[in-house]
């Protein structure tokens, strides 16, 4: 789904050179969570906004569904971001006039569908992630782990096919954060794509691959995990 | 955690069998620790010996045991001791990376990689099983954060290695240091 070919990302020039990402290789495939783990500084967040074709390489080919992004013209790039990528980030970026259910529609308004059918699919997101009450509220009406879950809403509602996460438990407590996991493990499961960067070992544990980030280049990353017999036949919690 | 207090603390629900204390034990524990009917039976034998338990006296699987109040005050004390909070006598990762830091050409933050990754790879093992168990299993879900927990500070132990050595290049590549210096002891790690 996604396919990152030797991205480099540079900013600045000469003495003021900044090398964010060295020929960086990445393929998440439908259904799979992937995370980016890295120390701050290890370009994750620029990793981010390249998947999310926020910004453009410096070096590299990014594939999202087999297209390549250079190739496509501004509103079609504007359009992919529309139908097919959701954001989610620690700061929710909830929009504050807007209830719900509205800041979950909204994308879907933006790209021409029509304010029935987009409330519609904003409360089937909502009702998804366990808020089917509530969803007149404001921004400021709801608390953090329901202001997460209205964004995961908003990130996956209609078509999407690419969930990208900026440390999306950060602002929420051990509990939240992991109710936060699961929707995002589960919307993965449902064939999406995910990819969350972080600094949070407990965080990415939940990814099924975890890709290990150092100065803007994948070092390492984790084996194909086994099952879950394997760990108690081992009696490692005894 | 000693197989003695977890009996009392089961008998403190009522009296039971020995072969329901056992069944309870495992499921109490999330089943992450088996537990043999002749270690429970060793164990009530010494818990009647020493007054904390009662049984009624009839015989083999029959026989029904009762917490006294002695077992009662008993758990209750150890409910509330603190268990003991010391460093482990060797961390043998700490010790590594210490010698890592001195032995020529080795690359410690590729070593470190080496041991963030074998930490990740096991959380995402408990963080999986966690994630696909159902949410009332309060029990394993306690048991699971535990070590989930415990691992973790291992690896923000490793990350916070990584920046420190990070700061100061020539000790991350394993060359030589000076004469080690006359520094205050810590702990009581022999």
């Amino acid at each position: 789904m996604l396919e990152m070919r030797q991205v480099s990302k540079v900013y600045g020039s000469g003495a003021a050179e900044v090398h964010a990402l060295r020929e960086v290789d990445l393929s998440v495939r439908a259904g799979e969570l992937v995370a980016v783990m890295g120390p701050s500084g290890s370009g994750k967040s620029t990793l981010l906004t390249i998947a999310g074709t926020l910004e453009e390489p410096t070096g590299g080919e990014v594939l999202i569904g087999d297209r390549d992004v250079a190739r496509l013209s501004r509103n079609d790039r504007a359009r992919l971001r529309r139908r097919s990528i959701g954001y989610v980030f620690q700061e929710f970026n909830l929009i504050p006039g807007l209830s719900a259910v509205e800041n979950v529609a909204l994308p879907l308004e933006l790209d021409g569908v029509r304010v029935r059918p987009a409330r519609s699919a904003a409360l089937a997101a909502l009702a998804r992630l366990g808020l089917a009450d509530g969803v007149d509220r404001y921004p400021d009406e709801l608390s953090g782990g329901e202001s997460q879950r209205v964004a995961i809403a908003r990130a996956v509602v209609g078509e999407r096919h690419l969930l990208l996460a900026d440390e999306p438990t950060g602002a929420l407590d051990s509990v939240n954060g992991e109710a936060v996991m699961r929707l995002l493990r589960s919307a993965c499961r449902d064939g999406v794509a995910g990819v969350v960067v972080t600094h949070d070992a407990q965080l990415a544990s939940w990814a099924d691959r975890v890709v290990f980030l150092r100065d803007g280049r994948v070092v390492d990353q984790t084996a194909p995990r086994p099952g879950p017999e394997s760990l108690l036949a081992r009696g490692a919690m005894s | 955690m000693s197989v003695r207090h977890a009996l009392l603390a089961l008998l403190s629900e009522g009296p039971k069998y020995g072969l329901q204390l056992r069944q309870e034990f495992e499921s109490r524990t999330g089943e992450v620790w088996p537990l043999n009917v002749g270690q429970v039976y060793t164990t009530l034998q010494r818990l009647e010996r020493d007054g904390l338990v009662e049984s009624d006296g009839s015989d083999g699987p029959q026989n029904v045991f009762s917490i006294t109040p002695a077992g009662s005050k008993e758990l209750a004390t150890w409910l509330r001791t603190p268990p003991e909070v010391v460093p482990p006598p060797r961390d043998e990762l700490v010790i590594k990376v210490l010698v890592a830091t001195r032995v020529p050409g080795v690359d410690v933050p590729e070593l470190l990689q080496v041991h963030r990754r074998h930490l990740v790879e096991a959380m995402q093992e408990y963080t999986h099983l966690k994630g696909d168990m159902p949410a009332d299993d309060v029990e394993l879900g306690l048991v699971v954060d535990s070590e989930l927990f415990r691992l973790e500070a291992i690896v923000r132990w490793i990350d916070a290695a990584d920046a420190r050595l990070k700061r100061i290049p020539s000790r991350a590549g394993g060359a030589p240091t000076p004469a080690p210096r006359r520094r205050p002891r810590l702990g009581v790690r022999r």
